[in-house]
């Protein structure tokens, strides 16, 4: 038992080490990542400013719709797993994935492992200008913090937003074994991830309808939920229901990403040295 | 000696061929692709569509009213389409080549070498939001209450291609960097950003904050202008205010496209091959 955590604690060293290799490109990009929240504030500034101040849908004044676009900055920081699928479908197709497979190693774990190290060395330089910005934008929160059961269940939905987004992606690279090309398959994928995860704009404000349907899929809970948990949009009494199904969500895709995996490699074949 | 010239004309339209053929190769993934590309453009509309519901335009007494604003969508989608089918996967390869001294070739052949790199590679299922761009210009342009003046419609694709000559200046100088940093991935995340800000008229960029961002990125970084002075031509009149800005978008495209090709032909000046 030692032995393996022993194991599992270098592979996340070793990996924390390689993220940290390029730390300019990458912290340059964290901050730029803030670039687009600011054309959204000047957006809804706008749309706020026509409207005269009318809440949309009823539920977000200006201050709301600022503070939701920041929480699900936040929400996909955990969830969006830049080149994860396509990294998997790039190891199949080219033969690599073999490094895994020849090796006493779980391939999946050791991913994971990898993006927590990503995430980890993401958030370690991301904190300051996450914390400046929403330092800023404090005015914005107009509730303040939330009560401590409602900050709980917004880390819960935060961690399994995290392992969702992990195994979710994770199974469309399996597919790899099968469709030697995804990126078409990706790029679908990530058109209905913006579009109904929430990350674009709350899907509370979407027609009574199409809210309904998309509250049915799992994409809401990699940004909507988190955000919306925490500014209060989810009754108290409806939040042990969303983290359940989001419990639901995370336990189906674990079982479906290793069960896509072993199938997959029962089916890959690999040639030369 | 001008016989040995070069036919830039001739050897655009090879690269527009052999780009062709190649995708025919792969017909599904460019029907998926053009698909896709057209579902991204539908899920924005959709969005615009929604925020329609809750106002009458983008930013008190702008003059961008719905249709008024899906002209201005439509010039984005021209523009944008446009630059991502001729430039955008060459200025990504451009810094592979760089890295992995593939640029040798390219120095080597008796053509300018800013041409040769910038528009080798076609990717024509982008060219699937230009179309729609089209759709969408035409349908929004008879919904509006005022049709555009004739001198705008002449001007409208003239200064739709000084806004792809902007963003095709700004991309081949970011890729161009690729030889003093090695890895540039974080300049073409900045290339993305940066122009976000000209997806959206430059009227909402106001107040403290506001005001002096729309300034530098009109008059120091040019890309509020790209989008928002063809389609202010089609949509709204333009006031006597707004003319000075006509006339600076054209000294604007020329002044990037000199800066450009300065530092292309700086880094060409640093570069060292990188292989054997």
């Amino acid at each position: 038992m030692m032995a393996r955590v022993t194991t599992w604690w270098t592979i996340l060293r070793i990996c924390i080490e390689e993220r940290l290799v390029y730390r300019a490109d990458f912290a340059l990009g964290t901050l730029m990542r803030f670039l687009p929240i600011v054309t959204q504030v000047f957006l809804w500034g706008a749309i706020f400013a026509a409207n005269g101040d009318t809440r949309i849908a009823g539920k977000y004044d200006f201050s709301d719709m600022i503070a939701y676009y920041l929480l699900t900055m936040v929400g996909r920081a955990f969830s969006s797993m830049p080149g994860l699928a396509s990294g998997i479908s790039l190891d199949i197709r080219e033969g690599t994935i073999k490094k895994y497979l020849t090796q006493p190693i779980d391939m999946v774990g050791f991913l994971l492992l990898n993006r927590m190290a990503h995430k980890l060395v993401y958030y370690s330089v991301a904190i300051g200008p996450f914390a400046l910005v929403f330092w800023l934008c404090r005015g914005y929160f107009a509730d303040g913090w939330p009560e401590p059961l409602v900050m709980l269940a917004f880390i819960a939905t935060l961690i399994m937003g995290f392992l969702l987004g992990f195994f979710l992606e994770a199974a469309i690279g399996m597919i790899g074994f099968w469709f030697l090309e995804v990126s078409s398959l990706l790029f679908v994928y990530m058109l209905f991830n913006f579009f109904c995860s929430g990350h674009m704009f709350p899907i509370d404000i979407l027609p009574e309808f199409a809210r309904r349907i998309i509250e049915l899929l799992l994409l809401p809970y990699l940004a909507y939920y988190p955000a919306a948990i925490f500014l209060g949009k989810v009754p108290l009494e409806e939040i042990p229901f969303r983290l359940s199904v989001q419990a639901g969500w995370l336990l189906f895709f674990i079982v479906f990403c290793y069960y896509m995996f072993h199938r997959g490699v029962k089916r890959y074949s690999g040639f030369g040295g | 000696m001008n016989g040995t010239r070069p036919s830039y004309l001739r050897v655009m339209l090879m690269f527009a061929r052999n780009s062709l053929v190649r995708d025919m190769m792969f017909r599904t993934n460019f029907i998926i692709q053009s698909i896709s590309s057209i579902g991204w453009v539908l899920m924005n509309l959709g969005f615009y569509l929604l925020i329609f519901q809750y106002t009458p335009m983008i930013g008190a007494d702008t003059g961008w009213g719905k249709f008024e604003f899906f002209v201005f969508l439509a010039t984005t989608l021209l523009v944008n389409s446009t630059v991502q089918a001729f430039f955008m996967p060459n200025a990504n390869e451009f810094g592979e080549l760089i890295r992995m001294g593939g640029l040798d070739f390219a120095l080597l052949k008796p053509i300018d070498t800013q041409f040769l790199v910038s528009l080798r590679k076609i990717e024509w299922a982008s060219l699937a939001n230009f179309l729609f761009g089209i759709g969408l210009l035409l349908f929004s342009l008879a919904q509006l209450d005022s049709r555009p003046t004739f001198v705008g419609c002449l001007l409208y694709p003239v200064y739709v291609a000084c806004g792809i000559a902007i963003l095709y200046s700004l991309m081949i100088t970011l890729a161009s960097m690729s030889v003093w940093m090695g890895r540039n991935q974080t300049l073409y995340d900045f290339w993305f950003y940066i122009t976000t800000f000209s997806r959206y008229p430059m009227e909402i960029y106001e107040g403290r904050f506001g005001t002096p961002l729309r300034y530098t990125f009109t008059f120091f970084i040019p890309v509020l202008v790209v989008i928002n002075v063809p389609a202010a031509l089609m949509a709204k009149p333009l006031d006597a205010q707004n003319w000075p800005l006509v006339f600076f978008a054209l000294w604007a495209t020329a002044a990037s496209l000199a800066g450009s090709r300065w530092v292309f032909t700086r880094s060409l000046l640093s570069y060292r091959s990188a292989s054997s």
